[in-house]
C-alpha cells in the first residue's frame, strides 16, 4: 500500500487539514494511522467526556492545538444545573505533565478556574492562543496570569463568558516585552481597566488585527487606540457616547477615515445614535456587522447605518430593526450570507418587532443567504414556503417563535408544511431548529428530506413517538439531537439503540422517557454514557422504573463513566 | 423523604391494580402544597394493564437554579396538564433559547436605562453649597430650567440663539467633556445630557461673554 517513504506521506498529509479528513486518513491502514498520529497537530474534541486527556496525549504526541467542548448545548439556556461538569482542569493538568508543546487552546461551555489558567500560562512556553467561549468559573486574576506569563501570546479571545471581575490590573500584566498580540477581545469583561495601559499595549502591538473593547472604554480612548492601530481588521467598540460637536469627536471622525482595513465591526455597548455618522466611511467595506449588543440603536439608526453596508456578508442585529428595516437590508446587502436577528425584549410580546414579513423580504433580496437565526413573534406557512422557494442554500436554519407553540396566525394551522418546504428545498441543510405549533408531520418531512442534517433542536413539538422515530430513521447524518418538552417516550428511545453510537449526543428533557428505559439502554449499550439529571432533593436513586425522567443526556464515549459527576447526576 | 406508591397485585398474570397519579407535577419540595391540592381522582384505584400511560409517574422537582435570572422561580408550572395551554413565557425555564450571557446583558442595560441616573453637580454663584440633579428625569430644557429655578429660587429668562439669555440675571452654563464652559440650550437635549459633566449658574453680568453675539 505504501510506495513512498513515511516522510513523503507525511508531507502529503500536511495538506489535509480538516478534522474529518484526517480522521478518515488514519483509518486506511496501520501505516497511515501511525504517520497521521505523529504528524497531527490540531485536534477537535466535541465532547470532553468522550475521551480522556491521557489517551489524547498518548495518541497525538505532536499536539499543538486543542479544541474542547464541555456542557450540552441546552446548558446555554439554564437547563443544565450548576456544577454539572465540563471541567478543563484535568486536561490542563495532564497536558502540563506531558511533553506536549501546547500552543493553542479553544474551549466552549467549559468550567475554567483561575488555577487552571495559571497552570496553563506557566506550563507551555510557546503558548500562543486562548479562546474561551461561553465558559465560566474564572476571574480576571486568571486572565492576568495569561497576560503576565505567556510571552508569545498572539490571541486572547474572551467571548460571552461569565467572568468575575476583580477590577484588578490584568491588562497591565502584559509585560512591556509583549509585542506579539494579534487579537485581543475582552468585550465580555464588566470592570474597569487601566486605559493608559491599554493604549500602551496597543501602541506596542504592530501585528494587532482584532481588538474588541468592553463598555468601560470611552470614546476618547477609542480615538487614541485607532490612531495607534489603523491597521485593525476587526474592531469591537465599547462605549460610543459623546457630543458630536466636541473636539474629541472630530478627531475620531478623522482617525476612522484612516482605518480602511476594518472589515468587521461590533460592540456599541453604550451608544449615542447621533454619533453614528462617523462610522459611515468604514461601512462601505464591512463584511461583518454585529449590533446585537447595542440596544441603544433604534430602528431608524440601524437602517441608516445598514444602508451604507453594501458588502455585508454577515449581519447580527436586534429585532428593533423591524420588518421595514429588514427590507432595507434586503435591498442593500446583496452579498449577505448570514443573518441573526435577536430579540431586544425576550419577554415582552408588546413590541411586535419582526414577523414573517421581514424574513420573506430578506429571502427575496439576498440570494446568497445560507445561515439564519431568527427570533420573531409569528410565522406563517405561506412565508416559509416563499422563503424555501427563494433560498435553497441554507446550511443553518434556526427559527424561534417567541411563543413556544404558536400556530400560523392566518390559517391557525401548525407550521409543518412551512418547515417541510424548507427541508425539501434546502438539500445541504446541516442544522435546524424548530418552533411554533408542530405535529408529527413535520418530523416525517425532516426524516424524508433532511438527508444531510447533523444537528436538530426541538421544543414543544410533535404528538407521539412516531415523530422522533421519523427523525432517527431518516436522518442518517444526525450527530446531535436535543429535545425538550415533547411527547416522545420509551418506544422511540429504544427502537434503534445502535443509532446513538453514530451520534455525538442526545438530550431529552421533560419528555416521556422512563427511568426503566434509560436503564435498559445503558445496559445494552456500554459504549454510551446515559446520564440522568435528577434535581429532586431525594438523593436516593432507588427510583421506580416507571418514573418519568426529567432530564436525560446520553453520549458516546470510549472511556466509560466519568469520575467527576455531581450528586444529582445518575450514571446508569 | 421518599414518596412511595404501593402496588397492589392481583394474582393473575396480566391485570393488576395500581395506585395511579394523574399527570400533574408532583413537587416533592412542597409536600404541604401537594396535600392541599390532592383530589380524589389522584388516588383513585383503577384497573390497568401494565404499560398503560396512567401508570407513569413523574417526580419533577424543579429546584430553583442558583444562577437563574429570569423571573420564573419554580418552574413546576410548566409540567402541569399537557392538555391546557402552555404557561406564559416568563415561566418557562430556558425559553426563549437565548444564552444567559446575552439575556443578562440586555437586562442590565434595561435596568441601567431605567434606574441608572445621570447625576451632575449644580453650582450657583453666591450659593453656599452645591446641589446634584439627575438629568435623566427631565425630558427637555423647559423641565430642567423649571427644576433649577425651583431649587435655587431664580428665573432663567428667555433663550434665543442670537443672544443667549440676554437680559437675565442668571444664566445656565455647563462644562462639557472637553472641559469647555458652554451655554445651556444650544444643542439638542440628547446631545446635551450626554455631554454635560456639571452645571453652573452664573450671574448675568459674567455671562455676557457667552451669550452675546458680536
Amino acid at each position: 500500500m505504501n510506495y513512498f517513504p513515511d516522510e513523503v506521506v507525511e508531507h502529503v498529509f500536511d495538506f489535509i487539514t480538516s478534522h474529518k479528513d484526517r480522521n478518515s486518513v488514519s483509518l486506511v491502514c496501520k501505516s497511515w494511522y501511525k504517520i497521521e498520529r505523529y504528524s497531527r497537530q490540531r485536534v477537535f474534541i466535541g465532547n470532553c467526556y468522550s475521551i480522556t486527556p491521557q489517551r489524547l496525549i498518548a495518541r497525538f504526541p505532536g499536539l499543538k492545538s486543542l479544541t474542547l467542548k464541555g456542557k450540552p448545548h441546552f446548558a446555554d439556556f439554564n437547563l443544565v444545573p450548576h456544577d454539572w461538569g465540563g471541567f478543563v482542569d484535568p486536561w490542563i493538568k495532564a497536558l502540563a505533565k506531558s511533553r506536549i508543546g501546547l500552543e493553542e487552546l479553544r474551549l466552549k461551555r467549559m468550567v475554567v478556574s483561575d488555577d487552571s489558567l495559571e497552570l496553563l500560562s506557566k506550563s507551555f512556553p510557546n503558548f500562543k492562543s486562548l479562546v474561551l467561549v461561553s465558559c465560566e468559573g474564572f476571574t480576571t486574576d486568571g486572565v492576568a496570569a495569561i497576560a503576565a506569563n505567556c510571552r508569545f501570546l498572539r490571541e486572547l479571545d474572551l467571548q460571552e463568558n461569565e467572568v468575575e471581575d476583580h477590577r484588578g490590573h490584568w491588562l497591565s500584566c502584559f509585560p512591556e516585552s509583549c509585542t506579539s498580540l494579534v487579537s485581543l477581545n475582552f468585550a465580555c469583561l464588566k470592570g474597569e481597566i487601566n486605559l493608559a495601559s491599554l493604549e500602551r499595549l496597543v501602541a506596542r502591538s504592530p501585528n494587532l488585527k482584532s481588538l474588541r473593547l468592553n463598555r468601560v472604554v470611552p470614546l476618547n480612548t477609542l480615538q487614541n487606540l485607532l490612531m495607534r492601530a489603523p491597521q485593525l481588521v476587526d474592531l469591537g467598540i465599547g462605549s460610543y457616547v459623546d457630543d458630536p460637536s466636541s473636539e474629541v469627536f472630530s478627531k475620531l471622525k478623522a482617525v476612522i477615515q484612516l482605518c480602511n482595513s476594518i472589515r468587521s465591526l461590533s460592540g456599541f455597548l453604550e451608544v449615542a445614535p447621533c454619533c453614528m455618522s462617523a462610522i459611515y466611511p468604514i461601512c462601505e467595506n464591512l463584511t461583518f456587522l454585529n449590533l446585537s449588543y447595542a440596544p441603544g440603536l433604534q430602528g431608524n439608526d440601524l437602517t441608516k447605518l445598514v444602508q451604507h453596508c453594501r458588502k455585508l456578508q454577515r449581519l447580527w442585529i436586534l429585532d428593533c430593526i423591524g420588518d421595514k428595516g429588514l427590507g432595507v437590508v434586503a435591498s442593500t446587502c446583496k452579498e449577505l450570507q448570514e443573518l441573526r436577528v435577536f430579540p431586544s425584549d425576550p419577554f415582552d410580546a408588546g413590541n411586535a418587532a419582526v414577523t414573517e414579513e421581514g424574513l420573506v423580504l430578506i429571502s427575496a433580496g439576498c440570494p446568497k443567504l445560507n445561515s439564519l437565526l431568527y427570533f420573531c413573534h409569528q410565522m406563517t406557512n405561506a412565508a416559509l414556503i416563499t422563503v424555501a422557494k427563494n433560498c435553497t442554500n441554507f446550511i443553518r436554519f434556526r427559527l424561534c417563535i417567541l411563543d413556544p407553540v404558536k400556530a400560523d396566525p392566518v390559517t391557525n394551522q401548525p407550521l409543518d408544511e412551512g418547515f417541510g418546504a424548507i427541508v425539501r428545498s434546502n438539500k445541504s441543510l446541516k442544522r435546524l431548529s424548530l418552533s411554533g405549533l408542530l405535529t408529527d408531520q413535520v418530523f416525517l418531512y425532516i426524516g424524508m428530506y433532511a438527508k444531510k442534517l447533523e444537528m436538530l433542536s426541538i421544543a414543544f413539538a410533535g404528538d407521539s413517538n412516531k415523530g422522533m422515530l421519523y427523525v432517527l430513521n431518516g436522518c442518517k447524518k444526525l450527530r446531535k439531537l436535543e429535545i425538550r418538552d415533547c411527547p416522545f417516550g420509551d418506544v422511540a428511545l429504544l427502537e434503534d439503540m445502535g443509532k446513538y453510537e453514530t451520534m455525538r449526543s442526545l438530550w431529552m428533557s421533560s419528555c416521556e422517557v422512563t427511568h426503566g428505559a434509560c436503564k435498559t439502554l445503558a445496559k445494552k449499550m456500554p459504549s454510551l454514557n446515559v446520564e440522568i439529571i435528577n434535581e429532586s432533593e431525594q438523593l436516593e436513586f432507588s427510583l421506580d422504573d416507571r418514573l418519568l425522567v426529567d432530564k436525560m443526556y446520553l453520549y458516546r464515549t470510549l472511556v466509560g463513566h466519568r469520575k467527576d459527576k455531581p450528586e444529582y447526576v445518575l450514571l446508569l | 423523604l421518599i414518596a412511595t406508591f404501593p402496588n397492589i397485585y392481583i394474582s393473575t398474570t396480566v391485570q393488576y391494580i395500581d395506585l395511579s397519579i394523574n399527570q400533574s407535577a408532583i413537587n416533592l419540595q412542597s409536600i404541604m402544597v401537594f396535600e392541599k391540592d390532592l383530589n380524589l381522582d389522584a388516588t383513585e384505584l383503577r384497573l390497568g394493564l401494565p404499560g398503560s400511560s396512567e401508570e407513569s409517574l413523574r417526580i419533577s422537582n424543579k429546584r430553583a437554579l442558583p444562577d437563574m435570572n429570569d423571573d420564573s422561580g419554580v418552574a413546576a408550572a410548566k409540567k402541569c396538564d399537557q392538555e391546557t395551554a402552555p404557561p406564559t413565557k416568563a415561566q418557562v425555564v430556558g425559553w426563549p433559547p437565548i444564552r444567559s450571557y446575552r439575556k443578562n446583558s440586555l437586562q442590565t442595560k434595561k435596568t441601567e436605562a431605567e434606574t441608572g441616573g445621570m447625576y451632575v453637580k449644580v453650582s450657583m454663584d453666591g450659593a453656599p453649597y452645591l446641589r446634584k440633579i439627575d438629568l435623566k428625569v427631565y425630558k427637555g430644557y423647559p423641565e430642567l430650567f423649571k427644576a433649577l429655578e425651583d431649587m435655587f429660587k431664580f428665573k432663567v429668562g428667555k433663550y434665543s440663539e442670537r443672544e443667549g439669555y440676554n437680559g437675565s440675571e442668571f444664566v445656565p452654563t455647563y462644562e462639557d467633556k472637553d472641559g469647555d464652559w458652554m451655554l445651556v440650550g444650544d444643542v439638542p437635549w440628547e446631545m446635551f445630557i450626554n455631554a454635560c459633566k456639571r452645571l453652573r449658574i452664573v450671574r448675568g453680568s459674567e455671562a455676557r461673554g457667552l451669550g452675546c453675539v458680536v
